[in-house]
């Protein structure tokens, strides 16, 4: 492992260089947009960076509506599997309950 | 020419038969020539061909071509012999005779002049591509393939049930332009949709394709979802009911695919996305919606499977496919990243990629037929889409942490089936003009103007941005390993739960009632025992019955002597 070459991004400095070019061509696309002359269909499309807008707040409200989810929906890795153990183990032990189990079982 | 006349599916059909008897190198060159011939045949096909028959006074025909079936059938030659090429390793002959009877039903399909053919092919995509995912062979892929079986064949069941309302009402079995009225059209309606993927009867998708096995799924994402696509886009173009379906399949599975930890199953959710704008497209039922349709089917049949195949080399050289438990994988897999990169800059609809000629014209049809908040709801799609296939894909994989792993690139025939895909994603995106002369309507639409480029540009950028800014805040959620709910809770969990306590229920009241029946019976038997033991005579201190009889026959048997010697 001590002998493993330095990678793209092992260098911070490199990370850092990637995100100020993709800064710049944010801004870049943002100045754009006062410029260039474009055939409009729908009536939002006059707002000055209706599209960044959109994209980037649309983006932020989907990660943070799917994070709010992740407190409904989520579960255990072996949410399924457990279910099944816990029959298996049952079915192995008399059964609890009389009747929990068809008496021809 | 007998030859021009052989529908398509044979040659996939006879060519499975011939790799069942080959072994080894010969077997590969068997398996690598079927989609090239079929392909070469294919495109010697003049349009308007027929095969027909009559059969119980109905018309079959089982080989129908016109623009629409061609474009599907050149698409499911391509991704035939991209996915034979990846598969070229495995060993495995029930999973390699599999993925050939699949692709060849799908053809069949796509090729159907009729829906009693149209049904066969149906439930022969159902019953051949689940030993793909059977093919992974552990225990969460045979189950989580039974439930696949079980939704596919019941789909396969209403077509059929649908297809004979059918006959009975328009006396003809044609698969041709249905539209939603009557019962046999809306039976119909649902059984196309459960392939296609609607939402509540999607489940069977994300279910299953993530437990297939690493070279399975790249077949699994090609064809079913695609015939059904085609066939919607054959039966119900214009019906805009449609559009509103595909609007939700667009949107609803980002949510889950942001929280989703196995990368497969975020491009299976990303699928069923992608999915929802050609049944948009199809619901809208102009020439230039249905042609973005049709287009967008074609590469989402290219990138999608180049996207599944990374993630399969990841899996195929790792062994784990969980977000969490990979990263920085760049290190030692740089050819599978860039090749990942560019299928996912392709769904990503990137201009100068495929995904962008395509999506496009659905996106333009929206806006143009007056679907105003549809093509919105569509945008916000574009923007996520990007934002879990484009960005959460290569970055959790392949960069991110550095999870230690450094497995080197996967063998030389992944690779070269992931170029040749990543090779059509790139020069469909460069020349869509290529793709578009397929196309079933004429066209005259043109991707690249400035308006298009500059706002899918900046759409995109900026969803980059909310996810770098996200992630250096800290706000975006961690991959964890977790299962996420969905429909399928319904009938894993919930449904049996209930029945499991209804039939305890039940069989307590059964048991009781048994109990009380026997009781009775009891009784009986004690009260005739009684009586016997009162008797105890001659003929019936223990059997009874048996007794009785065995003298009667002595007796009768004494007369019948008597009888004879009388004379």
């Amino acid at each position: 492992m001590a002998k493993e070459p330095k990678h793209l991004f092992d260098n911070p400095n490199n990370v850092k260089r990637l995100l100020s070019a993709f800064y710049l061509c944010c801004a870049l696309l943002l100045i754009i947009d006062f410029f260039v002359h474009r055939h409009i269909s729908h009536s939002w499309e006059n707002l000055l960076g209706f599209y960044p807008l959109y994209g980037f707040v649309g983006c932020v409200l989907l990660v943070f509506v799917a994070t709010w989810l992740r407190t409904l929906l989520m579960r255990s890795e072996d949410y399924y599997q457990a279910e099944q153990n816990h029959t298996e183990t049952d079915s192995s032990l008399p059964a609890k309950k009389i009747g929990a189990k068809h008496v021809d079982d | 020419m007998w030859m021009i006349e052989l529908p398509p599916f044979i040659p996939f059909f006879l060519g499975a038969i011939i790799a069942a008897f080959t072994r080894g190198l010969l077997r590969k060159i068997v398996m690598i020539l079927i989609p090239i011939l079929g392909a070469l045949h294919l495109s010697l096909v003049p349009d308007g061909l027929h095969l027909q028959f009559t059969l119980m006074g109905y018309q079959i025909v089982p080989y129908r071509v016109d623009k629409l079936s061609l474009i599907f059938g050149y698409i499911f030659h391509i991704a035939a012999f991209i996915g034979i090429v990846y598969a070229l390793h495995v060993k495995n002959t029930l999973e390699q005779l599999a993925a050939l009877l699949y692709a060849g039903s799908a053809l069949g399909a796509a090729f159907a002049g009729d829906l009693l053919t149209l049904f066969i092919f149906w439930e022969l995509l159902a019953f051949t591509s689940v030993f793909l995912i059977w093919a992974r062979q552990t225990h969460n892929s045979y189950t989580a393939g039974m439930r696949y079986l079980i939704i596919q064949v019941l789909s396969g069941v209403l077509l059929l049930v649908g297809a004979i309302f059918y006959a009975g009402e328009h006396n003809s079995l044609a698969f041709n332009y249905i539209g939603l009225d009557g019962i046999a059209s809306w039976l119909i309606f649902i059984a196309l949709g459960i392939k296609c993927a609607f939402p509540i009867a999607h489940n069977w998708l994300t279910d299953a394709y993530p437990e297939a096995s690493a070279t399975g799924t790249v077949f699994l994402s090609a064809f079913t979802t695609k015939v059904a696509v085609y066939a919607l886009a054959r039966a119900y173009p214009g019906t805009e009911l449609l559009v509103y379906i595909g609007a939700t399949m667009a949107c609803f599975p980002i949510f889950f695919a942001v929280i989703e930890n196995d990368l497969r199953r975020v491009l299976a959710y990303s699928l069923i996305n992608q999915v929802g704008f050609m049944v948009v497209g199809i619901g809208i039922g102009t020439a230039l919606a249905v042609n973005g349709a049709v287009a967008h089917a074609f590469n989402d049949v290219i990138f999608k499977g180049l996207l599944f195949m990374s993630m399969g080399a990841v899996l195929h050289m790792t062994g784990k496919i969980n977000g969490s438990e990979l990263g920085g994988l760049y290190k030692t897999m740089p050819k599978t990243t860039l090749l990942c990169i560019i299928g996912a800059a392709s769904i990503s609809a990137f201009p100068l990629f495929s995904g962008f000629v395509s999506k496009s014209m659905v996106m333009t049809a929206a806006i143009n037929e007056g679907y105003s908040w549809v093509w919105l709801i569509l945008l916000f799609a574009s923007a996520g889409v990007f934002h879990h296939a484009g960005i959460k894909i290569p970055y959790f994989a392949f960069f991110a942490h550095d999870s230690g792993i450094r497995a080197s690139d996967p063998p030389k025939n992944m690779l070269a089936a992931m170029a040749i895909a990543a090779a059509l994603c790139i020069g469909i995106g460069i020349y869509p003009q290529g793709l578009y002369a397929l196309l079933p309507f004429e066209t005259n639409y043109s991707a690249y103007d400035v308006t298009h480029v500059l706002a899918q540009t900046q759409l995109l950028f900026f969803s980059a941005l909310a996810f770098v800014w996200l992630s250096l805040r800290g706000l975006y959620p961690p991959e964890l390993p977790s299962t996420n709910l969905d429909v399928d809770w319904l009938y894993r969990r919930a449904i049996p739960t209930v029945l499991e306590r209804l039939f305890a229920h039940i069989w307590q009241i059964d048991r009781r009632l048994r109990l009380k029946a026997q009781a009775v019976l009891n009784s009986c038997i004690h009260y005739f025992d009684r009586k016997n033991s009162l008797l105890n005579g001659v003929f019936s201190p223990n059997y009874p019955a048996g007794g009785m009889a065995i003298w009667l026959a002595i007796v009768l048997a004494f007369y019948l002597l008597l009888s004879f010697t009388s004379h």
